[in-house]
């Protein structure tokens, strides 16, 4: 019933000497939400940068829509439909609404040398876009520079939409977001779901994964610590996993220790 | 801008009246127009011969190949980068032509088609450079400044055995290309110089780019945030060095317009203009850091350059007060353009 549209098995990156990543497997279905949760360091970039075509794997396999593929580049991952918001990368903060939703892809009028943007029409389906998408903006001329981290964010998942993705990846979209804002962008989320995208979404926040995602992906020093559908697993066992279960629990033990002796003192 | 407003079919009610004001103060020309407008009425006043025809040929003469050069200064500027060599290059491309066509005996044209492809050769270095090692533009081309200079004065001496080349006039050819770059029209019974169509084309091709065309759109991008232009699939390389190349273009033309209106060139001109180039782009909005700027503002700044140089001469007082005039309008237009800036990336959070 769910259509697939990545598979990742047992995928392995090294850089050199380095194991990045190594024996990584999970999903990424249209209309659900993969996270993939992990403090810095785990892995999780590299496992992105292999699905935007930023990086190569080194073993394992990746299907795209059934086929073993590698991609070459960004520009090769994009054409497949798999679209990356990059949470620092997302937007030319100067630059008004419409033309950072149409950066790169800018519509034209006219011929050869005397082609011109095609300003109304860029108004016009930047604005429809990002209604679609919930976010109501009285003005698309300004700059973005004007909008919240949030809005920001969702200017560009709504481009992503816009252009035909079928898998969009975010990286870290609520990391630098106050708790409001981070709900915002949870919720454009949901709704990049509801449409029918398969979204990867990356984040160090079990808080933030749960409540929208489908999928967990655990990774800790480049390994999984396992795929888990939503059923499977507890906000819970999903924060302890993250944060290294075990050690967590030897590290409040430790600090216990050091308040009651302080208490003492 | 307000027709667009109107004829606009969904008007969110948000937004209130068209908000002609907001818009004009948000625009980065509005503080040069602004200041050219008052250093217009100042020398009007002040001086009897600004506003006759006569007086306006001259002051739009000195304005427009200085426009030339700062219009194609802030298309670099706003796509993030300097070019310190810009000045040389309007002496190293008139040194080019003069040599080919006086020394050698070339035809004119082929002296000048000669100039062309050395201008755009040191351009395509400047970008090329820049991009590769992802060093400051500012210091790439301070040594390709240095080099240039080091270079005119060096070939002019072997060549010639001074330090100055001439003769141009006589060179096959001259009466065709002067006619283009260095002729004068009559209008209100005056002569003008070509120089001014010249520099008023330049700027209005350089305007229609950079707001209504994709390369206008991407040279914002690059200058703004070139990561994540690139991300988009903005050809972020290519646009910079085409920035680089449209400089050294018209260092070209303003090289040309100069040598054969003068037949003669100085081995050592054109030193120091490349600070006049940038504060005309400042002075007409162009950010320092890149992605905000205008071409037309560029064109303005030149000309109020132009007005406060003239006017100075016309009013007859010591042309020493310019440099204080150029002081007091370069620290107003950075405290403007800053304040503009922080306005357009007011962050709510």
């Amino acid at each position: 019933m769910t259509h697939e549209l990545i598979r990742v098995e047992d995928v392995g990156k090294t850089y050199g000497s380095v194991l990045a990543l190594r024996e990584v497997s999970t999903v990424v279905n249209a209309g659900e939400v993969t996270c993939v949760l992990g403090d810095n360091g785990a892995g999780k970039s590299t496992l992105i940068k292999i699905l935007a075509g930023v990086h190569q794997h080194s073993s394992g396999r990746m299907l795209v829509d059934g086929a073993a593929t590698t991609f070459g580049s960004p520009r090769e991952a994009l054409d497949a439909g798999i679209a990356t918001v990059y949470q620092d990368l997302a937007v030319v903060p100067l630059m008004s609404v419409w033309r950072n939703f149409f950066l790169g892809s800018e519509p034209t009028v006219g011929f050869g040398p005397l082609r011109v943007l095609d300003r109304k029409k860029g108004k016009a389906v930047a604005k429809r876009a990002l209604a679609e998408m919930g976010i109501d903006l009285r003005d698309v001329e300004q700059p973005v520079g004007t909008l919240s981290g949030g809005e920001r964010q969702c200017v560009a998942i709504a481009r992503a939409i816009h252009f035909g993705a079928k898998a969009l990846i975010l990286d870290e979209p609520t990391a630098a977001l106050g708790v409001k804002q981070a709900g915002v962008v949870l919720r454009y989320v949901a709704q990049a779901r509801d449409r029918g995208l398969g979204v990867v979404l990356i984040t160090h926040n079990p808080h933030h994964a749960y409540p929208v995602g489908d999928r967990f992906l655990v990774l800790k020093r480049g390994r999984s610590l396992g795929s888990a559908e939503k059923a499977e697993i507890t906000l819970a066992e999903l924060t302890r996993q993250m944060a290294g279960g075990a050690e967590l629990e030897q590290l409040a033990h430790e600090l216990g220790g050091v308040d009651s002796e302080s208490g003492a003192g | 801008m307000t027709t667009d407003i109107q004829t606009e079919p969904e008007r969110d009610e948000r937004i209130g009246r068209p908000r002609v004001l907001e818009r004009l103060v948000v625009r980065p020309e509005i503080g040069a127009l602004i200041g050219a407008i008052v250093v217009f009425l100042f020398f009007s006043i002040v001086t009897d011969q600004f506003l006759t025809t006569g007086g306006v040929a001259v002051w739009l003469d000195d304005a427009a190949t200085l426009g030339i050069m700062a219009v194609a200064v802030s298309l670099l500027m706003i796509g993030g980068e300097f070019d310190l060599s810009a000045g040389v290059m309007t002496a190293s491309t008139a040194l080019v032509t003069a040599i080919f066509a006086a020394n050698v005996g070339l035809n004119l044209w082929v002296a000048l088609l000669l100039s062309l492809l050395f201008a755009l050769a040191v351009g395509l270095f400047n970008g090329v450079l820049v991009m590769r090692t992802g060093l400051p533009s500012f210091i790439i081309t301070l040594g390709m400044f240095l080099a240039l200079q080091g270079l005119n004065l060096g070939v002019t001496k072997a060549v010639t055995g001074t330090v100055q080349v001439s003769g141009v006039a006589s060179a096959p050819g001259y009466e065709s290309v002067g006619f283009f770059f260095a002729s004068t029209f009559e209008l209100f019974g005056t002569q003008f110089r070509v120089s001014i169509l010249w520099w008023i084309a330049f700027t209005a091709v350089a305007a229609l780019i950079l707001v209504r065309t994709k390369p206008g759109n991407w040279i914002f991008a690059v200058g703004g945030a070139a990561q994540s232009a690139r991300a988009v699939g903005v050809p972020l390389v290519g646009t910079k060095i085409a920035l680089f190349m449209t400089t050294a273009f018209a260092g070209w033309l303003v090289g040309n317009i100069n040598v054969l209106r003068f037949t003669t060139v100085q081995a050592n001109q054109g030193i120091g203009l490349e600070l006049q180039f940038i504060i005309g782009a400042v002075i007409g909005g162009c950010l320092l850091t890149g992605g905000f700027g205008s071409a037309v503002g560029a064109a303005v700044g030149a000309l109020i350059f132009g007005m406060a140089r003239q006017g100075i001469v016309f009013a007859g007082w010591d042309s020493d007060w310019f440099m204080l005039f150029l002081g007091v309008m370069l620290l107003a237009a950075v405290l403007v353009n800053n304040a503009l800036r922080r306005r357009a990336e007011r962050v709510r959070r």
